[in-house]
C-alpha cells in the first residue's frame, strides 16, 4: 500500500515541557484518519512539525517515498490548522490566486473549488467581511486547490454554529467518499467516528493506539437489560463468567461481555432461566467509550 | 525569483496602506526634485531658482539628488516592517509555509522585493537627475556626465541595506511599530558607543569604528554635500574640504551588513516555532 507520511520516534520538547514524546505512526493512502486527544494532548503540535511550521528536537518524519523536501511534498498537500488565515483586505479569489501562486496551481482552480464549498457568489467580497464558517469554508476551499493526495485537518468545526459544523462535515464526507485521503485531528469523538476508519490516539504527547477504529479496544460489546426480576438479573449475571463488569444506572442493567455472544442466544439463557427481560439491546461502546476507557487505563 | 516578486507584489499592491506609501516613497522625492528644479517666484518680490546656485551641475548633482532621496526612504522602511508584521498578525506566513512556500523562498521574496524596489527607485532618481542636469548643467560633455554616477550604485546599496535592516527588525519582534521604534533604539545606540569610545579614547578612533556600524555604515555611503557646495562657490577655503566620495570600502561594508541580516531573518525563521 502506497504511504503518504511516515513518522518514526518523533519528539518534540517546548523548555521542560515534551509536547510529543516518541511518536511514530503512518498514513497510508487511501484512509480517513483521525488523530484524537484531549486538549493540549500533541495534536497540532504533530500536525505542525509535519506541515514544516514547527521544529522538532528528536526523531525524523518523510512525506510520500521520502525523495522530495517537505516544502515541495506540502505542494501535494491540503491542509487547515486551527483558524482559517488569509490576507483580511484580499478577496477569497485574491487569496486563492496567491495560494495557486505558491503551489503552482492553475487558476482555473478556484472557480472550481469555491463551488464546491459553495461561495462562488462572494469570490469578490474581501475575506474580512466573511462569517466565521464561510472563513472555514474558504480555508476547505484553499486546501483543495492541489487537489491534494491527502487533506489534513485541525479542529476543523471549532467554534462554528450547529449549521456551520453540519455543513463542514458533510463537505468532509463528501471529499472523503471520493478516494482523497484524509488526517482529522479532534477532540470531538462522534466527529471523527462518523468519518474515520483509522484512528491515532494520543495523550500527553503519548501514543495509546494506532489501528482501525474497530479494534481499538478488544471488546465484545455489552448488552443494555431491564427486567421486572431485577435482583435476581443482577445476581446472574455476577455469576456468569461470561461477563465482567456490570453497572446499573436508573434502573437500566449494563453487562460487559467477555467472550462474543449476540441477543438471541442471551435472550434464550435468560428465558430459560425464568427471567423475562423488559429490554434489551446489544452495542458496540462508542469510540468516546472507548477513548475513555483507552485513556483510563494509563490513570 | 521572479515567481517570488509576484507573490509578493501581490501582497503589497492589494493593500491600500502598502500602496498609499509605496506611492509616496517614489513620488514625494520625485516631486521634490521637480518642485526644486523649477523657477519659483515669490510673489514678484524675488524669485528662487536652485538651478542658479549649480547644484544641478554634473557631477555634484547626483551627489545631491541621491543624498536628498535617501531621506525619504524612511516611507518604504514602514511598508517593509509591515509586510513583516502583517504576515504575524494575519498568521499568513504559517499559511504560506503550510501551503508549500519553503523557508527560505519566504525570506527571499521579501528580500527581492526590497531589491526590486530599491533598483526602481534608483532607475527613478537616475533618470530623473539626468533630465534635469541635462537643462541646467553648464557641462554636458559624457565624460563629465558619468563622472561620479557612482553615488546611484551608493544609494541602491545604501536602500537595500537599510530595508534588509528593517527586514531584519520585522522579523525580529514581528511588530511593524515595535520594529520602527527598533530602528531609533540602535541609532541611539550607535551615538552612545560613539560618546563612550570618544570619552575612552578620543574621536577620531571612534568615529573610525562607529563607521562599520550599521546605521553609520549605510549614512556613509553617501556623505552630506552641503559642505561640497559651499566648496564649489569658495574654492579656497582648503579648510572645509573633506572626503566625500564613494569608496568600494564604504559599499563592502554595507553589502556584509545586508547579507548578514538576510541570513539572520533565514535563521531566525528557521529556527522559530510558528
Amino acid at each position: 500500500m502506497e504511504t503518504i507520511l511516515t513518522i518514526n520516534n518523533l519528539t518534540k520538547k517546548f523548555g521542560y515541557l515534551t509536547a510529543v514524546k516518541d511518536l511514530s505512526f503512518t498514513i497510508n493512502k487511501g484512509n480517513v484518519y483521525g488523530i484524537l486527544g484531549p486538549n493540549g494532548s500533541g495534536k497540532s503540535t504533530t500536525l505542525g512539525i509535519v506541515l514544516n511550521v514547527v521544529n522538532k528536537t528528536q526523531g525524523s518524519f518523510h512525506w510520500f517515498d521520502g525523495k522530495t523536501t517537505t516544502h515541495d511534498a506540502l505542494k501535494k498537500v491540503g491542509a487547515i490548522i486551527e483558524r482559517p488565515n488569509f490576507y483580511p483586505y484580499m478577496s477569497a479569489y485574491q487569496n486563492l490566486r496567491l495560494v495557486c501562486k505558491i503551489k503552482d496551481v492553475d487558476y482555473s482552480k478556484i472557480d472550481e473549488k469555491l463551488e464546491i464549498v459553495g461561495l462562488l457568489d462572494r469570490k469578490d467580497h474581501k475575506f474580512k467581511t466573511y462569517s466565521l464558517g464561510m472563513k472555514q469554508r474558504l480555508a476547505i476551499a484553499s486546501a483543495l486547490l492541489n487537489d491534494p493526495e491527502i487533506l489534513i485537518l485541525d479542529e476543523p468545526t471549532n467554534g462554528l454554529d450547529p449549521q456551520g459544523i453540519h455543513q463542514i462535515r458533510s463537505l468532509i464526507k463528501q471529499i472523503a467518499s471520493q478516494g482523497t485521503t484524509i488526517l482529522l485531528a479532534s477532540h470531538l469523538l462522534d466527529e471523527v467516528e462518523k468519518v474515520c476508519s483509522h484512528v491515532v490516539v494520543l495523550r500527553k504527547g503519548v501514543k495509546l493506539y494506532s489501528g482501525p477504529v474497530e479494534e481499538m479496544i478488544s471488546s465484545h460489546g455489552f448488552f443494555e437489560l431491564k427486567s421486572n426480576k431485577h435482583d435476581e438479573l443482577i445476581s446472574l449475571l455476577e455469576t456468569d463468567s461470561k461477563f465482567g463488569n456490570i453497572k446499573v444506572e436508573n434502573g437500566l442493567v449494563t453487562a460487559f461481555l467477555n467472550e462474543p455472544m449476540d441477543a438471541t442466544e442471551f435472550n434464550t439463557y435468560m428465558f430459560n432461566k425464568g427471567i423475562i427481560l423488559s429490554h434489551l439491546v446489544k452495542r458496540k461502546e462508542s469510540l468516546e467509550e472507548q477513548f475513555l476507557q483507552l485513556t483510563d487505563k494509563l490513570n | 525569483m521572479l515567481r517570488l516578486i509576484n507573490l509578493e507584489l501581490q501582497k503589497l499592491l492589494l493593500n491600500r496602506a502598502s500602496k498609499v506609501l509605496i506611492f509616496i516613497s517614489f513620488i514625494l522625492p520625485f516631486t521634490v526634485l521637480v518642485l526644486s528644479s523649477i523657477k519659483i517666484n515669490f510673489f514678484g518680490f524675488f524669485t528662487l531658482e536652485l538651478g542658479e546656485l549649480g547644484i544641478f551641475n554634473f557631477p555634484i548633482i547626483w551627489h545631491i539628488t541621491t543624498f536628498f532621496a535617501a531621506q525619504f526612504k524612511f516611507f518604504f522602511a514602514i511598508v517593509v516592517v509591515s509586510m513583516i508584521g502583517n504576515e504575524y498578525s494575519n498568521k499568513t506566513i504559517k499559511q504560506n509555509l503550510i501551503d508549500g512556500l519553503s523557508k527560505k523562498e519566504f525570506i527571499l521574496s521579501k528580500f527581492y522585493t526590497i531589491v526590486f524596489f530599491s533598483l526602481l527607485a534608483t532607475a527613478l532618481i537616475g533618470v530623473s537627475s539626468l533630465l534635469i542636469g541635462l537643462y541646467y548643467s553648464s557641462y554636458t560633455e559624457v565624460a563629465i556626465i558619468v563622472r561620479e554616477t557612482d553615488f546611484l550604485l551608493a544609494y541602491f546599496v545604501k536602500l537595500v541595506g537599510f530595508f534588509s535592516l528593517c527586514l531584519y527588525f520585522g522579523m525580529l519582534v514581528k511588530r511593524s511599530a515595535f520594529a520602527l521604534g527598533f530602528l531609533f533604539v540602535l541609532f541611539i545606540l550607535e551615538n552612545i558607543i560613539l560618546g563612550l569610545i570618544t570619552w575612552q579614547f578620543n574621536y577620531d578612533l571612534a568615529e573610525k569604528i562607529q563607521n562599520y556600524f550599521p546605521l553609520k555604515s549605510m549614512y556613509k555611503l553617501i556623505d552630506q554635500p552641503f559642505q561640497r557646495i559651499v566648496m564649489t562657490k569658495f574654492p579656497d577655503k582648503q579648510e572645509i574640504a573633506y572626503d566625500y566620495a564613494v569608496h568600494w570600502y564604504e559599499i563592502v561594508i554595507v553589502i556584509a551588513w545586508t547579507a548578514l541580516f538576510v541570513f539572520l531573518s533565514y535563521r531566525l525563521l528557521k529556527k522559530r516555532d510558528l
